[in-house]
């Protein structure tokens, strides 16, 4: 029997060498390319005739898009607006791989660290650029929290550092290690299944048990895929907030 | 002691902050009730504030269930 992990290894699909660095196209690469396309086709597919009354598709596309229209209105505002395409498309990656990867036999490319935290470090990169820009020398200020104790600054300046370098690991580790561990968990729900069946007899009939506790817990991964691709977008939006308006 | 054995002995001890993240998840959960037992129009604002919190602490479960797992495969 394969072991729970076994799911998370990367396949060379074809091998690729450019420059002296490996380039192959993996399994992992193949699932983010298929999240790419099925997210513009279903938002293709969704407004191709845009009808002023809205059907089944259009209204789910439209559904996305003002939630997380709603989402930078509410968390960064007004100045937030020019934000908007990105964290659209991030949230949409973030929500199609995540989909994806529920899929029986498909790979989940957001269970790998290395993805989720290019995303993180893109997006921390980015949003202390625009800190940067717009506020200049001003933007250190961001580390002294104001009204506090004289005494007690240097600490919490070290400490609001800390916690700002620490952003983009949290970030990415809280998006892959919620991917790792729900989809552990049905594998490993699966192997007791199939350890069960395989005793035989009367006893077989006991891996009824673990099966039933698969379909549950689907139904909570799809959940945490959702509310995951949520919070990966409301905390890039607080943390784009935190750039454009410092405190 | 045998390092294979150390490894185990570490992977459970990694995985003790589940108690504090029990604790926080169970009082999300209650402040999350008693506000909406006591102002049920608020239901909508207050919900998704909630499952922010839980996602943000259920993220340290993980965060220690990644150590524990590095432990035993990783070292």
């Amino acid at each position: 029997m394969h072991s729970p992990v076994e799911q998370f290894t990367i396949k060379v699909l074809f091998a690729l060498n450019l420059f002296g660095y490996d380039v192959s196209f993996t399994n992992s690469s193949l699932f983010m390319v298929l999240t790419v396309l099925a997210s513009v086709v279903f938002l293709a597919l969704a407004i191709r005739p845009a009808a002023l009354i809205p059907g089944r598709m259009q209204g789910l596309a439209e559904m996305l898009y003002e939630f997380v229209a709603d989402m930078v209105r509410s968390n960064v505002g007004n100045e937030g607006r020019p934000y908007f395409p990105v964290i659209f498309t991030l949230f949409m990656f973030v929500l199609f791989s995540n989909l994806l990867g529920l899929i029986p036999y498909s790979y989940t490319t957001t269970s790998q660290i290395v993805v989720t935290f290019a995303m993180a470090l893109t997006i921390f990169l980015g949003v202390t650029l625009i800190a940067l820009v717009k506020h200049g020398f001003h933007f250190f200020s961001f580390f002294v929290p104001s009204g506090a104790p004289k005494a007690l600054i240097p600490f919490l300046v070290i400490i609001e550092v800390i916690s700002y370098f620490v952003r983009p690991v949290s970030l990415s580790v809280r998006l892959f290690a919620n991917m790792l561990a729900g989809h552990t968990m049905l594998k490993v729900f699966a192997g007791l299944a199939v350890m069960i069946a395989s005793a035989g007899g009367v006893a077989a009939a006991g891996s009824v048990l673990p099966l039933i506790a698969i379909i549950g817990l689907t139904g909570l991964e799809v959940l945490v895929a959702v509310l995951q691709a949520y919070v990966f977008t409301i905390l890039t939006c607080m943390y784009l907030n935190d750039a454009l308006h410092l405190h | 002691m045998d390092v294979e054995a150390a490894k185990m002995i570490g992977a459970g001890i990694a995985v003790l902050p589940l108690l504090g993240v029990g604790l926080g998840i169970g009082n999300i959960f209650s402040s999350l009730v008693n506000s909406i037992a006591r102002n049920p129009s608020a239901r909508d604002a207050v919900f998704g504030i909630g499952i922010l919190g839980f996602a943000l602490t259920e993220a340290i479960a993980l965060f220690a269930l990644v150590v524990a797992l590095l432990m035993l495969f990783a070292l």
